[in-house]
C-alpha cells in the first residue's frame, strides 16, 4: 500500500507539470491582455507615453516580454521556491487574496456537499428499493428538475420567490447594510442568513445526478445473486437493503466524493456570480477574465493539485470499501 | 398505415391497460406478504401425508410483465418425501427455478407473485402454507428450515464480507439461543469442515475473492446447511464448476443428507446427475409437470413424448451416432399458450386428438403420473412401452 500511495505522488509530480504548462500556455495566450489593456488605459491619460512604449515597458515589467517556454520556467521557479507572487488586478500578494475568498467558499461548497449526500443517498437508496412505485416516479421527477434546471434559472427563480415577493433574503452580496453596527454574533447570523439562498441553489442543483446515480447502483446490487443469497439465509429486508447491498453501493459512491474534493474549494463561478458573494469563483472568474496571470495560475494549480489529491483519496477508499482492490 | 402489426404487438392503449392491471394485482399481493402479526392458523394446515416434508399442491406462480402475464408455473403438483431427493429437469424457462423460488418465496416481487395453489411444509411440530405465508414468517422459515443452494457460486457470496461473517450471520440469525460469539464461530468452522474445506481457520478470515468457486459453492452449502433445515433446494449447484469438482458437490451433498436426514429438491438439466443422485423425478415443459414418477420409472420407461426426447439427446458413452438427437422447434410463446397440449408443436408422436384441451394427468402405477393424450387407453390396456 505504500509502495502505490508513494508511486502515485510520484506519478502526481509529473502530471501537475504538464498540467501547469498547459494552463500558463492557455493564460499566454488568451485574447484578453491585461497589460494591453494597462497600457491603453495609461496612454490615453494627459500627456502620457504613447501606446507603444507603454507596452513594452508594462510587458518587461510583468515578464511578458520573454517566450513562452521561458515565462514558464520562470514561474516554475518562483513557484516552487514559494514565491506566488502579487495579482496583478488585485494588487495584493496571490495568498493573501486566495485566503481571504477561498473560505466563504469552502464552507458554502461543504454545506450543499453535506446536504446533497444526507439527502441523495437516502432518496436514491428509497427510489430504488421501491422501484416503479409512486415513490420512485415522484423522487426520479423532482431529481430530473433538479439536473435540468440550470443553476442561473433556478437561482433566479428563488431570488423572485423569497426576495423580492416574501422579503426574506436580499437580493445580493454577503452582509446587510448594518453589518458593521452588529455583534460579532450578529454579523455570523447576518452572513449566514445570506448563504443560505446559494447553498439552497447548490444543494439542489448537485442533488439530481447523485440520486440518479446512487439508485442506478443500487438496483444493480439488488439485483445481485447475492443479495438473493442474503434473502435465502432469512435475513429481514431492512438489514439485506442497509447491510448487504448499501455495503456494495458504496464502492462506486467513494469515487464520486473522492472526487469532489476540488469541487469544495473550487468556489461556485455561477451561482456566486448571481448572489453577489465575494467567494474565490467570483474572484477567480474577474482574475481571470482580465488576464492576471498569478492569481488564474495559483488558482488553477491549486485546483489541480486538488484534483490528484482526490483521485488519490478515493483510490485508497476504494481498497477500504472493498476487500477485492486491497493490495498486500 | 395499414402496417401489418408482427406478432406480440401491443398498442400504447394495451400496453397502459396491462400494466395499470398488472399494479393493481401485484399491489393487492405486496399487501398480503406486508401484514403484520397474522393469526397463525391462516397459514398453518395439515400434510395430506406425514412422511413428507413439502407437498406441493396445483401452484401458480405468475410474472405480471408489461406484456401481459406470464404463467411461468403453471398448476404443479409433487410432493417431497423426508429424507429422499428429487429431481427436476426440464429445459431453460420450464419454470424448475420458478417452482424453487416459490417455495422461498424468492420471486422477484413484486411482478412474480404466487397466484393460487398450496406449498405445504412440514417443520416438526406445525405444517406452514408458504403460499400464504406473510414475509415475517418466511424470514424465520428461509435458512432456518429450508435453504437454497444457488447456481452461480462465483456470484452468491456478497464480495465484501468475509466468509466467517456471511456463515455466522445464519446461525446468529436462527440459532443463536444465547450463544456466545465464540460458540457459533466454533460452529462455523464445524461447517466448514464439514464441508471438505482443509483450511477452516484460514477461510473463516478470508474474503470471497480469495477462493476458487468449488471452495465458494462449498461455503454456500456449508451456508445452507447451518440451521440442519427440514429441505435443502439445490437450484443447479454443479452447472457452473468443473467435472471433478461437480462430481464432489454431489457426493457431499449425499453424505450430508444422509446425515441431518433431510430432503433434497435438486434442480438441473444434466440427466446424469440426475440419474445419480434422485430417487423421484419430475420432468417439467413449459411450466407443467408433464411427467413424474421414480428414477427407475423415468430413466427405464420415460412415456411422454418430452421425457422420451430428452432421454434421446443425452450422449451415451459406447453408442455411435452421426449426430446427437435434439428435440425439434422451441418452447411456445408464455404469454399467449396455446389451448391444447403445450408439447403438440414439437411432438413426433401426436395423434389427432391431441388438438383437444390440455390432457389431464393420468396415472400409470401410483408413482408414474403423465399428461399426454397417447396413455389415455394404454394403461387400461396395460401395454406401456419405453
Amino acid at each position: 500500500m505504500r509502495k502505490f500511495i508513494l508511486k502515485r505522488l510520484a506519478l502526481s509530480v509529473l502530471i501537475l507539470f504538464c498540467v501547469t504548462f498547459i494552463i500558463y500556455l492557455i493564460m499566454r495566450c488568451l485574447p484578453s491582455s491585461f497589460v494591453e489593456s494597462r497600457a491603453m488605459q495609461l496612454a490615453t491619460a494627459p500627456g502620457a507615453k504613447p501606446y507603444e512604449e507603454w507596452l513594452s515597458q508594462l510587458n518587461a515589467m510583468y515578464g511578458l516580454d520573454k517566450n513562452v517556454f521561458l515565462g514558464y520556467l520562470g514561474w516554475l521557479k518562483d513557484f516552487c521556491t514559494g514565491n506566488f507572487g502579487d495579482s496583478w488586478k488585485y494588487t495584493v500578494p496571490v495568498v493573501e487574496k486566495f485566503n481571504d475568498t477561498v473560505w466563504l467558499s469552502f464552507i458554502m461548497g461543504t454545506i450543499s456537499f453535506f446536504f446533497e449526500i444526507i439527502i441523495a443517498v437516502p432518496l436514491g437508496v428509497i427510489a430504488a428499493t421501491k422501484q416503479y412505485s409512486r415513490t420512485d416516479y415522484a423522487i426520479s421527477t423532482f431529481a430530473l428538475i433538479g439536473i435540468s434546471l440550470p443553476s442561473f434559472f433556478f437561482a433566479t427563480l428563488l431570488k423572485l420567490l423569497f426576495s423580492v415577493k416574501l422579503r426574506w433574503f436580499d437580493l445580493i452580496g454577503i452582509v446587510s447594510r448594518d453589518y458593521a453596527q452588529l455583534t460579532p454574533f450578529g454579523q455570523f447570523l447576518d452572513k449566514a442568513h445570506h448563504l443560505v439562498l446559494p447553498i439552497f441553489t447548490l444543494t439542489i442543483v448537485s442533488i439530481g445526478s447523485l440520486m440518479r446515480y446512487v439508485r442506478t447502483n443500487m438496483l444493480e446490487v439488488l439485483n445481485a445473486d447475492y443479495i438473493r443469497t442474503a434473502r435465502a439465509k432469512g435475513l429481514s429486508e431492512r438489514k439485506v437493503i442497509y447491510h448487504h447491498a448499501f455495503r456494495n453501493t458504496l464502492i462506486p459512491l467513494v469515487t464520486i466524493i473522492g472526487g469532489s474534493l476540488p469541487g469544495l474549494f473550487s468556489g461556485a463561478l455561477i451561482t456566486e456570480q448571481l448572489f453577489g458573494i465575494p467567494g474565490i469563483g467570483y474572484t477567480s472568474y474577474y482574475a481571470m477574465v482580465i488576464g492576471d496571470i498569478p492569481f488564474s495560475m495559483f488558482y488553477l494549480t491549486f485546483l489541480a493539485v486538488l484534483t490528484l489529491l482526490g483521485n488519490l483519496i478515493s483510490d485508497i477508499l476504494y481498497a477500504v470499501v472493498d476487500p477485492r482492490v486491497r493490495i498486500a | 398505415m395499414a402496417k401489418k402489426k408482427g406478432e406480440g404487438y401491443l398498442s400504447a392503449k394495451d400496453s397502459r391497460r396491462i400494466s395499470k392491471e398488472n399494479r393493481r394485482v401485484t399491489k393487492a399481493f405486496e399487501k398480503q406478504h406486508k401484514r403484520k402479526n397474522v393469526p397463525e392458523n391462516e397459514y398453518t394446515t395439515q400434510m395430506h401425508n406425514p412422511e413428507n416434508t413439502l407437498e406441493i399442491d396445483d401452484l401458480h406462480s405468475y410474472f405480471f410483465t408489461d406484456v401481459g402475464t406470464v404463467k411461468s408455473v403453471d398448476g404443479v403438483s409433487f410432493d417431497v418425501p423426508t429424507g429422499k431427493t428429487i429431481g427436476v429437469v426440464g429445459e431453460s424457462g420450464c419454470g424448475k427455478s420458478v417452482t424453487s423460488l416459490s417455495i422461498m418465496q424468492l420471486l422477484q416481487r413484486p411482478q412474480g407473485q404466487i397466484v393460487s395453489g398450496e406449498i405445504r411444509l412440514n417443520v416438526g411440530d406445525k405444517v406452514i402454507d408458504i403460499a400464504k405465508a406473510p414475509t415475517e414468517v418466511m424470514q424465520h422459515v428461509r435458512g432456518n428450515y429450508v435453504s437454497m443452494i444457488f447456481q452461480e457460486p462465483m456470484t452468491s457470496l456478497n464480495p465484501v464480507f468475509r466468509i466467517g461473517d456471511q456463515v455466522d450471520e445464519v446461525l446468529l440469525l436462527h440459532n443463536a439461543e444465547n450463544k456466545s460469539k465464540e460458540e457459533i464461530k466454533r460452529r462455523t468452522i464445524e461447517l466448514l469442515e464439514m464441508v471438505g474445506i482443509a483450511n477452516s481457520e484460514g477461510v473463516y478470515k478470508m474474503y470471497p475473492h480469495e477462493l476458487s468457486g468449488g471452495m465458494r459453492q462449498r461455503v454456500v452449502i456449508a451456508m445452507a446447511l447451518a440451521c440442519d433445515p427440514k429441505l435443502i433446494i439445490a437450484d443447479e449447484p454443479t452447472t457452473a464448476l468443473d467435472v471433478t469438482i461437480q462430481a464432489q458437490i454431489l457426493d457431499l451433498l449425499r453424505q450430508l443428507k444422509d446425515r441431518i436426514n433431510s430432503s433434497i429438491m435438486l434442480i438441473t438439466h444434466d440427466l446424469g446427475v440426475i440419474a445419480e443422485m434422485a430417487d423421484y423425478v419430475v420432468v417439467m415443459y413449459a411450466g407443467k409437470i408433464v411427467e413424474q414418477g421414480t428414477a427407475e420409472e423415468i430413466f427405464s420407461h420415460p412415456c411422454h413424448p418430452y421425457t422420451i426426447g430428452l432421454m434421446a439427446s443425452k450422449p451415451v458413452v459406447g453408442k455411435k451416432v452421426d449426430k446427437l438427437y435434439s428435440i425439434p422447434g422451441k418452447v411456445p410463446n408464455p404469454v399467449n399458450m396455446p389451448d391444447y397440449c403445450y408439447f403438440k408443436d414439437r411432438c413426433e408422436m401426436c395423434l389427432e386428438r391431441c388438438s383437444g384441451e390440455y390432457p389431464h394427468e393420468i396415472s400409470l402405477s401410483p408413482t408414474h403420473k403423465l399428461s399426454c393424450y397417447r396413455y389415455y387407453d394404454a394403461n387400461k390396456e396395460g401395454e406401456i412401452n419405453g
